[in-house]
């Protein structure tokens, strides 16, 4: 592991006018949960983490009339037992309890979850260039694929590990991010970029940006939220499948729906086409199937994670299911 | 052997230098600079603090320690090796097993994926401080009377965790027994000896 610096911000201010003159590898840190597995491993070798946890009053979870608003540096631990989210982001709150094992939702941060990189193998080992990195090819495509893309492919096939990302999309959340020109307000689905617009970060924001806070719409009346994860450990993992699902009911009738699914794609993955086959019917469980399906068809699985398809019919309508039941 | 310093020293200059743009800003580093108390002279962020290495006060078990550590050293680097606490193991060094399980500030982490200078100030608890003199912790003890353990090396981390977790939540179900011990790891098996363990040191510790 290359040495490296240390810095420690007192106020956001700091970081961003370090940002604006730095000239070396700089890295942010939240909880350093994924960050230093990338160091460990040699895939990133910075000049200077700069310590996001130092910076004061950027852990908060706030409630007002405009809805929630949740500092950058939360612990996921704490988003979990919000009792305001449980019971009014319901999705959320189950997206949160799911991520990683007790120690590392103690040590991760909101925003290092919204900004952590692909663990496909290849991207973390340090000797593959591959597109991601400046090389010139997806080693998963023709290699080993069985966790890896079914939708979205193309100049990578990685899979987006965050489980709050699906489900703060299906909310409509937006972030908050703060730069050297200072802050900018973007909606977080549009802050991830698939390959074709970046294929070297799954995300718009450059190398001066921070992400500050993250914004949640109060909730309607009506609506309901769930997230389902498909791991292959029981224990913790990463999704190989999960979907967050909001949705509004006027009666038995979907009024409002919106499904967002982890795992499946280098970006969370919108279903548009379930969404349209779900709004205005009532919710059953053919409905449900039926909309996955539709999903379904868009998919384009590898040699070795056909498997992942059927598991994304099955997630996404029981996702849909247990948002309706509320 | 002296490149990488050389390079250390070249990156703060730089970022010195660049800061020096704001007067404010270059006020501030020069209080730095000059180690006083001094003042920044007008209103403003002041540069960052950038280091490779730091002396950090923790409060290990109860007792306040200085402890110089580099940037990239780890809690658990500086436990085993500069603090002689063993306790917490060095098993994936990546944040899966939870054989290093320490408490900070009260809650568990891996400390092989914390670094040093990330928790200074913090209150660390580690295996070796929970039992009062020759009087076991009941977590402890109730690992022993329950068999939770058997060749061992896993077992301070999922002490720790089960610790971590009664703090939490004292009485726990099944369920909640075996979601509080997930991030730790044991090649043996033996987890169902393990959840009867924290089940009875739940117990224990509800009778006082
Ligand atoms: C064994 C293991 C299992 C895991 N399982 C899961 C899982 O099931 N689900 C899941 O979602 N994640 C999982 N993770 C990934 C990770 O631990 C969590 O996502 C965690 O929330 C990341 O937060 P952090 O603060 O530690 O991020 P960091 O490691 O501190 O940062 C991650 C990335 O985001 C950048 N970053 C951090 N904060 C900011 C900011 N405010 N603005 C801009 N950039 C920033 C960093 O530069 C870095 O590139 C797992 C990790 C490990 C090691």
């Amino acid at each position: 592991m290359k040495a490296f610096q240390f810095g420690s911000p007192k106020s956001l201010e700091q970081v961003t006018a370090y940002l604006a003159g730095a000239d070396g590898d700089v890295r942010l840190m939240g909880g350093g949960t994924d960050l230093l597995g990338e160091i460990k491993e040699g895939t990133i070798q910075p000049d200077v983490v700069v310590d996001l946890k130092a910076v004061p009053g950027l852990a908060f979870i706030r409630r007002d009339a405009d809805g929630l608003a949740i500092g950058a540096c939360t612990a996921v631990a704490d988003l979990a037992a919000d009792p305001d989210v449980a019971r009014d982001y319901r999705g959320l709150h189950e997206a949160a309890a799911v991520v990683a094992s007790p120690q590392l939702r103690n040590m991760g941060t909101v925003g290092g979850n919204l900004c952590q990189r692909p663990r496909c193998w290849y991207f973390r080992d340090a000797a593959t260039v591959c597109n991601k990195k400046g090389g010139s090819q997806c080693f998963a495509e023709q290699g080993r694929n069985k966790y890896h893309a079914v939708f979205g492919g193309g100049l990578c096939w990685s899979v987006y590990p965050s489980d709050l990302a699906p489900a703060l999309i299906a909310l409509e959340s937006k972030v908050v991010v703060a730069s050297p020109q200072g802050e900018r307000t973007i909606p977080l689905a549009e802050f991830y970029a698939p390959p074709i617009v970046n294929v070297r970060k799954e995300n718009i924001l450059s190398r001066q940006d921070v992400v500050k806070e993250i914004r949640v719409p109060a909730p309607k009346k009506g609506d309901r939220g769930a997230y389902v994860k498909f791991m292959e450990r029981g224990a913790w993992d990463f999704a190989v499948v999960s979907a967050a699902v909001k949705l509004t009911l006027a009666g038995n009738s979907i009024s409002d729906v919106r499904i967002v699914c982890g795992g499946v794609a280098p970006v969370p993955w919108r279903l548009k086409a379930a969404e349209d086959a779900l709004r205005g019917r009532t919710v059953s469980e053919s409905a449900a199937a039926q909309a996955a399906a539709r999903a379904a068809g868009d998919a384009r699985p590898l040699a070795e994670n056909g498997y992942k398809v059927d598991i994304f019919k099955a997630v996404v309508a029981r996702a849909v299911l247990a948002a309706a039941k509320g | 052997m002296d490149t990488p310093r050389k390079k250390k020293k070249a990156v703060s200059r730089r970022a010195f230098l660049q800061t020096m743009g704001g007067g404010a800003v270059g006020a501030g580093v020069v209080s730095r600079v000059l180690g006083k108390e001094m003042p920044a002279l007008q209103a403003g962020p002041g540069p960052m603090d950038v280091v490779s290495s730091k002396t950090i006060s923790l409060t290990v078990n109860g007792r306040k320690v200085k402890v110089a550590a580099e940037a990239g050293e780890t809690l658990l680097q500086v436990l085993r090796e500069k603090l002689q606490l063993t306790g917490a193991k060095r098993v994936c060094n990546r944040g899966e097993c939870g054989g290093c399980t320490v408490l900070v500030g009260g809650k568990p982490v891996y400390a092989c994926h914390t670094l040093a200078l990330q928790i200074d100030g913090a209150e660390i608890l580690t295996v070796e401080g929970l039992a009062e003199g020759d009087k076991l912790h009941p977590v402890q003890q109730a690992f022993i009377d329950k068999d939770g353990y058997q060749c061992g090396f896993c077992t301070p981390g999922f002490i720790m965790a089960s610790v971590g977790l009664l703090k939490k939540n004292p009485q726990p179900t099944f369920d909640e027994i075996r979601a509080g011990v997930s991030g730790n790891l044991c090649r043996c098996g033996n987890y169902q000896k393990i959840y009867a363990a924290v089940g009875a040191a739940a117990e224990t510790m509800r009778r006082g």
